[in-house]
Order: C-alpha cells, then structure tokens, then sequence
C-alpha cells in the first residue's frame, strides 16, 4: 500500500473509558490523502471516540494511530497540526470573527500581512468577507458553521476533521452546507474525517463512508456500493429504507441461494453473508426495487400481497402490504397514473429480482 | 404628527388599537403591582426611610439655631474681634435659663464638637444662673465661670449659625472649621479617619485579591470535575457559609493566637522558636486572614456559576488550533470568566469595606476598618452626625466604584448564574 493510501492509520485501535467496556474495539482503518471519508452510526457506536482519538483528545488504549506514517499517539492535539469543526462550532465569543481566524496563525507566530492575507483568503472561500469584524453571536448559524470551517482551514492543516458540523442547523441550511463543505473539499482537495449519524448526510458528500456500530466498522465502501450491496444486517438496515424478510437457508447454489419463510414461502436470493443450509438468514430488499402488477416477466420472485396502508408523500405513495408473512413491508409507488389505482385490502402481485434480495446474517 | 394620527390602527370594533392593549394589560399591571407592594412597602419604611433619615443628619444642624434663636440674630451682627455686647450676653443669658433641660443638654453636645469644654459649661451655667436676678449680665457670667469671658467659646459658636453644616462630613476626613469657618487639618493628634480610609480600601482590596487567588483554582476545579467529585468540595465551600460567623472568627482567634494552634505547630515542627511566636491576631493580618476565609465563598459561587457554563470545547478548539494549554487557558478560558471575576470581586469588596465584627473581634488596635469607628460614634459618643457622614462617604464611594465599574466592565456582564 502506498504513502498516500494511508495518510491516516489506525492500527489494532482499541479504546475504553473505564476498563470494563471496549467503546471502539480493534479498529484497523486507512484514510487516503484527499479522501473525504465519513464515520457514520448511531450515537454510542465509537465514531466520535474514533475522531477525538484521532485529535487527540482521547488516547488510544491499545494500538496506534499514523498521520502521514509517523505515529501519533504521544504528540499532544495542539502540536498535530489537524484542523477540527465541532458540533457547536467552539467559535471563541469573546473574540471577533477576524480575531478567531487569526488565533491559530498568531499561535504560530506568522507576522502581520500575512495573517491578513490567509484571513482574507479563508473568509472569502466560505463568502463571508464582509463579517470580519463581526462577533460570533451575531451570526446566523449558518454563517458560525462557515466561520468555524474557515477557522478550521485559515492555518492549512494537512487533515480536517468535522464532528456533526451541521447537527445544530434547519433541514434545508444542512442541505445547502453539505453542497458548499463538499466543494470546498473538492476545490482545496484536503483530506477530511466527518463523523456524522445523518445517512443521507453521508451518502452525499463522502468518497467513502465507514459505518461503525458496537465499536466495530461494520461495513467500509463508498456510498452507492454501501446502499446497492449492505454486506449485513445492520448496514442494510441503517442505511435507506429496508424490507427485511426472516427466514431460513433451504439450499445454495453458487452466488444465488433459496430462502424458505417462516408462511412457507420460497424466495430466490443472492448469497451474501450466509454460510450453510439451514441457517437463519434476513433477506434485505429496497423498497424501490419492488413493482407492483409487473407488465414483463424479468422477475424470479413474484407473491401475492395484500395491501394494508397507504401514506400519501406527494411525490410517492408509501405503500405498506403483507407479503411472505411480513405485514411491515413497504413498497414505494411512484404517484402516477397506475399507483392511484390502488386501495387498502386489495391484492396485487408484488415481484422482484434474485439479485436484488440479499440473504444477508441474521442477528 | 399628522403622520402618526393617520397611521393610527384600529381594532375591529373602531377602539385605538393602542387603548384596547392599554386595556387588556391593565389587569395584569394591576397584578404585578399588587404582588411587589408588600414587600415595596416593606423596604420603604425599614430601609430606605431609616437610611435617609440618618443621613440627612449628617449635614442638620438645626437642633442648635432651636435652642438660641435670638443669640444667633445677633451674632450674625457681631465683628467678632472682641467679645460681644451686654446686649448679646443677655440674650444668651435668657435662652440658657429658659430652655428646656433635654433640648439645651442636645444643644451643648453638639457646642462640644466645635470646641470642647462647652458641655461643661453650659451645665454649670444652667445651674448656678438662677441665683442672677438682674443684669447687666456680661460680668456676673464671666462670674460664674471665667470661659464666659474668652473670644474662642463665642467664637466657636460661629460654625453652628448656619442650619446646614459640612462640619460632619470635614471632620470624617480629618478636617475641621477654625473660628472664622475657614477649612483647616485637624491637629496632629485627632487624625485619625484618613488613615482609616485607607486602611479599609487597602484591606479590603487585598482581601479581594486574596479571594480571587484562592477561589479561581477552586471554582475551576468545581467547574471541571466529574459531579461526584465536585460535589463533595461543593459541600467543603458552603459548610462555612453555613457556620455561624462569630464561630468562625473565634476559631481564628483559636487557631492564630501566640499559643495558638498555628504557632505552637511551627514550634513543635522546630520551624520557629518557642520565644519567638509570631503576632498573627490582633493586627492587621489578623483581619486579612480571617476576612479572607469568611468572603471566600462569595468569590467561589459566582466564578463557578459562570465557569459552569463555558463548554469545555473552547479549550479542545484552541489547543486544536495550536495553543499551547497554558496560553489557551490564558487567551481563551479567561476572557469568558471575567463576567465571574467581576461579580466575585465587586460583591467581595462591597462586603469588605462595610465589614465590622470580624475586624473588631480580630483586628485589635491596627486592624480596625472604617466600620469600627462608626459603631463606635454610634454607641459610645453619640456623635451621629459624624456616624452619618462617615456612612455617606462610604455609600458615596460604594456608587462611584459601581460607576466606573459600569463604565469599564459594563454592568450586564455581571453574571451569578
């Protein structure tokens, strides 16, 4: 593996807080120069820790931590050189936007005309040129979460990390930041850890994404391989919206298996994550890449399902029916002409294709 | 104008919209009003009437002009180069004997102030002018007692002409009329108040210093540590501040006595020698210490409650952007606490310079602040005139620092909690 496959090495990292409980548990992890790699799971799962340990706020129990191949775990966080965003931002108050942009270059003792030159050049990367001379209160959110990114960048770190920089903004700011954080990233080209527990979030600015559940990564893609092809359970289900069918292995033939239900039903899958006949196995199915009443016959499953629920969304109709026993599946139908056509109680073939149910673990 | 009257807005049924708010909010006026009056009440007649009441005799000087109203018409007349006319020993001879005994004892006392040795004298002419039937009365005064005869006594009484008199207020800072109401020093061996003044500002600035040196570290180490260990020294800063405060002075004197605990450990360690036992009570360190440790919570409650709220990602940040912890702490922690440092230090001082029973019972002679000699005119010499001018100088002086502390620091950043 070369130099710049692993600017960032975790190497057998584990972390515990109190001796008794691993919170991050044998994490080998590398981070290529330039990537934009997010960290993404539920609240507890060790993403976090990962990041402060990285920071260096937390110290590795176990194993050590590479920047650039050199170990890190005993250079102290203000020597590392690594520019963080944090969750509310830690905008200094008592300090204009000018002066916590130049915090980090006087520390360094660069002189004058140049902390003028970077500030201005951080200040007009994020647009905010006119707010020098601002206080951090009176910002909008939006323009504190810009001002910290600004911060974070004016001194030229070799690695930005962000922790959920835009949990505490409205839906459509966030949307709108995680565009402009993206193409910042894009345009400097700067390696940058984001940890984040917002899939969509996730799925829209990484190259790749490592979803952490229990301490452990689960799964390490990037974002379209992450979402077609969960290699188990929790991925497929932490990740978009998921049908999961129970049931067990009946027989395996190469990549494609049969799965019999707990009703009795035979569905034709793909071998993901299952070893022999007769394990209990979970079948996860998108719900987009069901049809309703197919017009052609591709289809190597096709059911009959009763229809139990009808949430009108606009754009689609989220359709919740019974099927192989499960009355929690969903299927979106798109709001056309045909999806109007249908009522709770009524019967329809429900189809879909080996390759797109995955016979994955089940826990 | 015009403008205002057409833009004028109306509610649905035509009423002003202004007189229709005024309207639905006069109940609850009503309300808030009725709930603050008692205690509104309450302070007015036992605080700030008592107070006004006390400091306005700091300047009255009314009581005398009752007692001899005619002599003072024509003292106002007299050259005051030689002693006064038959005319104006008559005058007074008539007041002394017709007035009443209790307003003429007040009067006297008040004489005394202006030159000592007129108590005494109107005492013995209150009593032996009832044998004088008739004048002319200038000799046979001079009879009774011979100060009658000397210009300094009539002299002195020119200070009291005026109802309204600085006289207090001069001799709070060491200062007084002459005979011819002309401001000079007291003599040497009556300058007693300026020192004092000074002392109570210097004591009370180092006792403030003292607290934010030794409370800072305390209300960090509150602010920072995990609840179980911060409530135990929680409780190890308030438990003083529940023990009664005469307690705790004692306990001082206990511990800082010359065979005390304090001393008798460092003989006992060999630090010092038996015979040479250090004065630590009854001076002015005595006070410092002691006030020290009983003001100390008042510095340690507002710095924790505004450290409890910086966030401990301020620091992560600085030392992430390359601060080294020390200034971190110096550029980044410290501006945010001066909101607390403020409030601790201003309530401190306030608290210090007003300070009494501590010094008193610690201070022993070098020890003693301002307080003292106000209890002391209060009780002992009943001189409240100088009681309410010491008092207002001290008030006087407590505004002017909230001034310029508003000033400087702002008063909104004042911060309890």
């Amino acid at each position: 593996m070369s130099k710049t496959d692993s600017f960032v090495k975790f190497e057998k990292v584990d972390k515990s807080y109190d001796g008794e409980v691993l919170v991050v548990k044998d994490l080998n992890l590398d981070v290529a120069q330039g990537e934009f790699l997010t960290l993404l799971g539920p609240s507890g799962s060790g993403k976090t820790t990962t990041l402060m340990m990285l920071a260096g706020f937390e110290a590795p129990t176990n194993g050590e931590i590479y920047l650039d191949g050199d170990p890190i775990s005993s250079i102290p966080p203000y020597k590392r050189g690594i520019g963080m965003v944090f969750q509310n931002y830690a905008l200094f108050p008592h300090m204009t936007v000018n002066e916590n942009l130049s915090f980090p270059l006087e520390v360094r003792k660069l002189n004058k005309s140049d902390i003028k030159d970077k500030i201005e050049k951080a200040l007009s990367m994020v647009e905010l040129e006119e707010f020098g001379n601002r206080m951090p209160l009176q910002l909008s959110g939006g323009q504190q979460q810009r001002v910290a990114l600004a911060r974070a960048l004016v001194f030229e770190p070799r690695l930005i990390l962000m922790d959920e920089p835009l949990g505490a903004l409205d839906k459509k700011l966030r949307e709108q930041m995680q565009y402009e954080i993206k193409h910042i990233h894009e345009r400097i080209g700067i390696t940058v850890v984001y940890v984040t527990h917002d899939q969509s979030e996730a799925l829209t600015m990484s190259n790749r994404i490592a979803v952490f559940d229990d301490g452990v990564i689960q799964q390490i893609s990037t974002p379209d391989i992450l979402y077609e092809k969960p290699e188990n359970a929790f991925v497929a289900q932490f990740i978009g919206e998921n049908n999961q069918i129970k049931g067990k292995v009946q027989s395996i033939n190469g990549n494609n298996c049969v799965v019999k239900t707990e009703a009795g039903e035979e569905i034709k899958a793909l071998k993901v994550n299952i070893n022999s006949v007769g394990d209990k196995t979970i079948i996860s199915l998108r719900p987009e890449r069901v049809e309703i009443n197919p017009t052609n016959s591709n289809f190597e499953n096709i059911f009959q399902a009763k229809i139990k629920e009808l949430i009108y969304l606009g754009d689609h109709i989220r359709t919740r029916v019974e099927v192989c026993g499960d009355d929690q599946f969903v299927v979106k139908v798109p709001n056309t002409y045909k999806g109007a056509e249908f009522k709770e109680g009524v019967t329809v073939k429900l189809a879909w294709k080996a390759t797109d149910s995955r016979a994955l673990n089940s826990r | 104008m015009n403008q205002a009257a057409k833009a004028e807005i109306l509610t649905t049924d035509g009423i002003p919209l202004k007189v229709s708010l005024r309207r639905a909010e006069r109940i609850n006026k009503f309300r808030a009003f009725a709930l603050v009056l008692p205690l509104t009440l309450f302070i007015i007649i036992t605080f700030v009437i008592p107070i006004i009441a006390m400091l306005t005799r700091s300047v009255d000087d009314k009581q005398i002009n009752t007692v001899f109203p005619k002599t003072f018409e024509l003292y106002k007349q007299w050259d005051r180069k030689e002693l006064p006319t038959e005319e104006m020993y008559a005058t007074m001879f008539g007041e002394i004997v017709n007035a009443d005994k209790r307003a003429i004892g007040k009067a006297s006392t008040r004489m005394n102030y202006s030159k000592s040795g007129w108590k005494s004298l109107i005492k013995k002419s209150k009593r032996k002018f009832k044998k004088i039937k008739e004048g002319p009365y200038k000799e046979q005064m001079i009879a009774v007692d011979k100060r009658w005869g000397e210009i300094g006594f009539w002299k002195a009484l020119g200070e009291m002409a005026d109802p309204i008199t600085f006289g207090y207020f001069l001799n709070a800072v060491d200062l007084k009329y002459d005979s011819n109401k002309e401001i000079i020093r007291q003599p040497e061996n009556r300058r007693i108040y300026n020192y004092t003044w000074y002392k109570t500002v210097k004591i009370s600035v180092l006792v403030t210093l003292f607290c934010l040196i030794l409370g800072y570290p305390i209300a960090y180490l509150l602010a920072t540590l995990p609840l179980k260990y911060s409530n135990l020294l929680m409780i190890f800063v308030l438990l003083p501040f529940w023990t009664s405060l005469l307690v705790r002075t004692v306990s001082w004197i206990i511990i800082l006595m010359k065979k005390g605990v304090f001393n008798s450990i460092l003989v006992w360690a060999g630090i010092i020698a038996d015979e040479n036992r250090m004065q630590l009570i009854y001076n002015e360190t005595g006070t410092l210490i002691a006030m020290t440790q009983i003001l100390l919570p008042f510095m340690v409650l507002p710095l924790y409650a505004v450290m409890k709220t910086i966030s401990p990602t301020y620091m992560r940040a600085a030392l992430n952007l390359g601060a080294h912890p020390m200034h971190a702490f110096y550029r980044i922690y410290m501006p945010q606490t001066v909101p607390g440092i403020s409030a601790g230090g201003l309530l401190v001082f306030v608290l210090a310079i007003g300070y009494f029973i501590t010094p008193e019972l610690v201070g022993g002679a070098d020890g003693q602040l301002i307080g003292h000699w106000i209890a002391y005119h209060l009780k002992s010499t009943l001189n409240w005139g100088l009681c309410a001018a010491l008092g207002t100088i001290l008030l006087v002086v407590m505004l002017a620092l909230y001034w310029v502390y508003n000033k400087v620091v702002g008063i909104e950043n004042i911060k309890l909690g």
